[in-house]
């Protein structure tokens, strides 16, 4: 009896146990997860955390101290300066480890090891997509370089030293909450990160919905819908500038009118992953002639998705060869966006095109040769292998051509028939040492290091922002450019016919820049970087608004300040409802509105134009304006069950400014034929069931409809680590490009004066640990579109009451 | 009191075995001192239970007062789906408590099976 009760309670209590340390019966192994000595409670971060640290590894070779100020800001002072590079790992590791695997899990498509069998087709794409290839291929030509090798080698093991100090206890948050944990950093995983971001700024493409709609639509139509060059264009390298040459030669297919232009056939497959099209940024500078001090200001934010944690990390890096301030990418070595004691340095995404597609035919099942000229060419067979959690291994046989991978075959999910697949050709494929611009803008001490330095940056395509405490002021739009005939990279081409290959790469010189203009600003904001008199066919996917007012802005700065460079950049004024507002006003027809609507019509009929947070006036207009795009288009962008490009924002508008009978307003489903007062008139009616309802809810204030959300990056499945609600303005074709959950992820503005005076903020905080007080403690203040002053710290400022915390890191 | 110097003992030790060995070994360390203080089982369960409840809620309670419950805000969302850091610090207490007293019920039945033999 005795022996029966006690064998009950050992069951009962080994039972317990397995139910409280694992996953099978209850959703958390909740006894590891709230064991106070081993679970959450060890990532409650006391308020006053002691981050003072004393790291001993054998390969360092000086000595480097670290001041940790109060905004938990590092201050490294390198002795030597492979060491610095030791530091900002283990920094970036002891603050953001989670997010530094995370993201490079996702680039290298490995995210169903995490997160289990519903991430497979996310990562069979980034896979597909040469996410890995690219980084390898980087990869190569990174270690060929002796000094970037160097700090990659120390950066990787500063990362390193940081897991392999971590046991069960002392692991971050997310990894005791999803089970898992880090693998040790090497240099290919600071490959893949330059290739995650990479895919986030020239990634997006709409080769096969342009194919697709040609096909549909026919080339007129085509061209109505995605003219190449809006009305309205206020480009980045001031118009009227001369461009030193015709352009290289460039000849188009003999075939390309049938083949290209109008084939047959379809080129369907449904759409994967894309990144954000909004993901680019603003930046300008201001030449000594047009600031209070006369010296130069420089300014850049950078726009993301806005995410906990933060995808910058903000420290100064002081090593005999340089001293520079700004901010970082946990994942890469040295300053991404800053300055030192000479210059400044600010990048915006460009919006080229750099990704095209190429229609494969294989010789048969095996996938094992393709046609090319020809012959049948032999293709490289890759097996990928996607572990997956609690579920089996999934392969992939990927197919390389010399155009790259096939992207899209039978073997995808994506719709594909007739045996089709498609190469994807990625300038981010090529072998490329982007982090040798870092390495020499780190340390550049004037225009011609600046020059020296973004030769080497090969893709993204980037408008790279320079200014010099000497007064030079210059931006060049920088990548490898794709030679193209005109048009080509719109539609998918035949990957069969060598006439269709790139036929080389825009000359360096040649790509836009400007120096010193006479104007005495620069600014760039996503949009085209020229008008239509550059000698070279660069498509892409350009902003329009945001450069014609920051462009008007700038024209009008006298005696500026820093002030009025934050100011700016929290800008909310909607100059695309300055054209668009007298359209609607000019065409609505009142008499067909019911009570509320009316109310809605007034409130934008008042609105001061600016997104303001408590306007109503323009959650009224954006929502009128998406409604009409809605009205116009629905019923001609559509082909069976699908739904065809939409094109970009400015097209309606000059469209219709240009001719309110343009002919796409009229409902083709409907016998009768409407006109533009119908369609806005209709719009309004169609946008008022949305807003009657954030009325209701007191919703209806553009802050508050817009809900700006910080996600977690785990996102709608974190909502506890994810900060809502912000209630501040901005917003799509505004200089504060604030939406609901992407916007100014960096916000900078450096004066070049004698002592650097430069202010900073970014959404977010310096610790990635959800449970520290440093993890979102930035956030308000962004919000409230306030800035920190950056100190940057001088090595006998060690005394200084900022700092908090001391790092030394010796062999 | 025999009982409350177990369930303090408990307390204490397992916060010695928590420093090295992971969260289970509570169980151990209850049923260790049951097994040699030669608690009766109701009394065992009791000192576990209470043992634990101490060590753990209290614990975490301190923990999260230096925290300003950051932390345990967003947690008790997560798990309870509530934000109660109260909550949270009671349900990590009972989480405890039950595993603590489990283990020395199982150890005050180890000695009462054992003791028979004798």
């Amino acid at each position: 009896m005795r022996i029966l009760s006690f064998l009950i309670a050992l069951i009962l209590n080994i039972g317990l146990v397995y139910v409280l340390d694992t996953k099978k019966v209850l959703p958390a192994p909740l006894g590891r997860l709230l064991s106070p000595q081993e679970g959450i409670w060890q990532n409650a971060e006391s308020l006053n955390e002691d981050f003072n640290a004393d790291i001993k590894f054998d390969g360092l070779k000086g000595k480097t101290e670290v001041f940790l100020d109060e905004r938990l800001v590092p201050h490294v002072f390198a002795e030597v300066e492979q060491d610095a590079y030791f530091a900002q790992g283990y920094i970036h590791a002891r603050f953001r480890l989670w997010q530094m695997e995370f993201q490079t899990h996702a680039a290298a498509g490995r995210i169903s090891e995490i997160i289990g069998p519903r991430a497979v087709s996310y990562d069979r794409n980034q896979r597909r997509m040469g996410m890995v290839f690219g980084a390898e291929n980087a990869l190569r030509a990174m270690e060929k370089d002796p000094e970037i090798k160097a700090a990659c080698d120390a950066y990787t093991a500063g990362v390193n030293a940081y897991i392999k100090s971590l046991d069960a206890s002392s692991l971050p948050l997310e990894y005791k909450l999803l089970g898992y944990q880090p693998e040790l950093w090497n240099n290919l995983k600071t490959a893949l990160f330059i290739k995650a971001m990479t895919n986030d700024l020239a990634g997006y493409d709409r080769d096969f919905e342009f194919t697709e709609l040609l096909k549909v639509m026919g080339e007129e139509k085509f061209r109505m819908l995605f003219p190449e060059y809006p009305d309205s264009l206020s480009p980045i390298i001031p118009k009227g500038t001369v461009f030193s040459n015709n352009g290289m030669p460039v000849s188009q297919p003999a075939n390309a009118d049938s083949i290209y232009y109008h084939r047959e056939d379809s080129a369907w497959v449904q759409p994967g992953f894309k990144p954000d099209p909004a993901n680019g940024s603003n930046n300008w500078a201001l030449s000594g002639n047009r600031t209070k001090s006369g010296k130069p200001i420089l300014c850049n934010d950078p726009h993301l998705s806005l995410s906990l944690p933060a995808i910058w990390f903000e420290m100064q890096m002081t090593t005999p060869a340089y001293n520079a301030y700004g901010t970082s990418f946990p994942g890469i070595p040295g300053i991404v966006i800053g300055f030192n004691d000479s210059i400044a340095f600010g990048f915006t995404n460009s919006g080229r095109d750099v990704r095209d597609y190429y229609e494969i035919t294989f010789q048969d099942e095996t996938r094992s040769a393709y046609r090319f000229n020809g012959s049948w060419k032999p293709t490289a067979l890759k097996v990928e292998s996607i572990v997956v959690k609690d579920s089996a291994t999934v392969l992939d046989t990927v197919a390389y051509t010399l155009h790259g991978p096939v992207i899209y075959d039978h073997g995808t999910d994506r719709g594909l028939q007739d045996g089709k697949a498609y190469a994807l050709r990625w300038v981010a494929h090529d072998e490329s040492n982007v982090l040798r611009m870092w390495w020499l803008l780190n340390r550049g001490r004037n225009y011609a290091d600046y020059l020296d330095a973004i030769r080497h940056f090969n893709v993204p395509g980037q408008n790279m922002l320079f200014a010099s405490k000497s007064g030079d002021i210059a931006l060049w739009q920088q990548a490898d450019f794709p030679l193209r005939w005109k048009d080509q990279g719109l539609f998918v081409m035949p990957g069969d016919d060598s006439a269709y290959l790139w036929q080389g790469f825009i000359p360096q010189a040649d790509n836009p820049h400007v120096l010193n203009p006479v104007e005495g600003y620069i600014g760039s904001a996503n949009q085209r970087p020229t008008d239509s008199t550059y000698p070279y066919f660069i498509p892409g996917s350009y902003e329009v608004y945001r450069g014609i007012i920051l462009n008007r802005r700038l024209a009008a700065m006298e005696q500026a300040t820093p002030e009025d460079m934050m100011k700016l950049q929290n800008d909310n004024y909607n100059v695309f409802a300055e054209f668009a507002r007298p359209l609607l006003m000019r065409y609505i027809q009142p008499e067909k509105l019911d009570g509320k609507q009316k109310g809605y019509l007034d409130m934008v009929e008042k609105w001061n134009l600016y997104n303001n947070p408590q306007e109503q006036g323009a959650t009224v207009f954006v929502n009128w304006w998406d409604s009409l795009q809605t009205v116009v288009f629905q019923d001609d962008l559509i082909h069976g069950q699908r739904s065809l490009q939409k094109p970009e924002r400015f097209v309606l508008l000059e469209a219709l400014l240009r001719d309110s009978a343009w002919p796409f307003v009229d409902d083709t489903r409907t016998s009768e034929r409407e006109d533009l007062a119908s369609a806005v008139t209709t719009a309004l009616q169609k946008a008022s069931v949305e807003l009657n309802k954030k009325e209701a809810d007191g919703k209806l204030s553009w802050g508050a409809f817009k809900n700006t959300t910080v996600y977690h990056l785990l996102r709608t499945s974190a909502m506890p680590f994810a900060r809502a609600g912000l209630n501040n303005g901005g917003g799509v074709n505004i200089l504060n490009a604030t939406t609901h959950n992407h916007g100014p992820s960096w916000r900078m503005v450096v004066h070049l004066d004698t002592e650097t005076e430069a202010y900073a903020v970014y959404p977010g905080g310096q610790s990635g640990n959800p449970g520290s007080r440093f993890y979102d403690n930035f956030v308000d203040t962004w919000t409230r579109g306030e800035y920190y002053r950056i100190w940057v710290m001088k090595a006998s400022e060690h005394s200084d009451k900022r700092v908090k915390w001391k790092m030394t890191f010796k062999s | 009191m025999k009982l409350m110097t177990a369930a303090l003992l408990i307390c204490l030790l397992g916060f010695a075995a928590g420093l090295y060995l992971p969260w289970w070994s509570i169980s151990f360390v209850a049923a260790l001192v049951a097994l040699v203080l030669s608690l009766k089982p109701g009394h065992a369960f009791l000192a576990g239970l209470i043992g634990a409840f101490l060590l753990w809620g209290g614990m975490a309670f301190v923990r999260s007062q230096a925290n300003d419950d950051i932390l345990a805000h967003r947690m008790s969302q997560f798990i309870l789906k509530r934000d109660s850091p109260g909550l949270l610090i009671l349900a990590t207490a009972i989480i405890g408590a039950l595993t603590g007293a489990m283990g020395a019920l199982t150890g005050g039945l180890l000695k009462k099976m054992r003791g028979s033999r004798s």
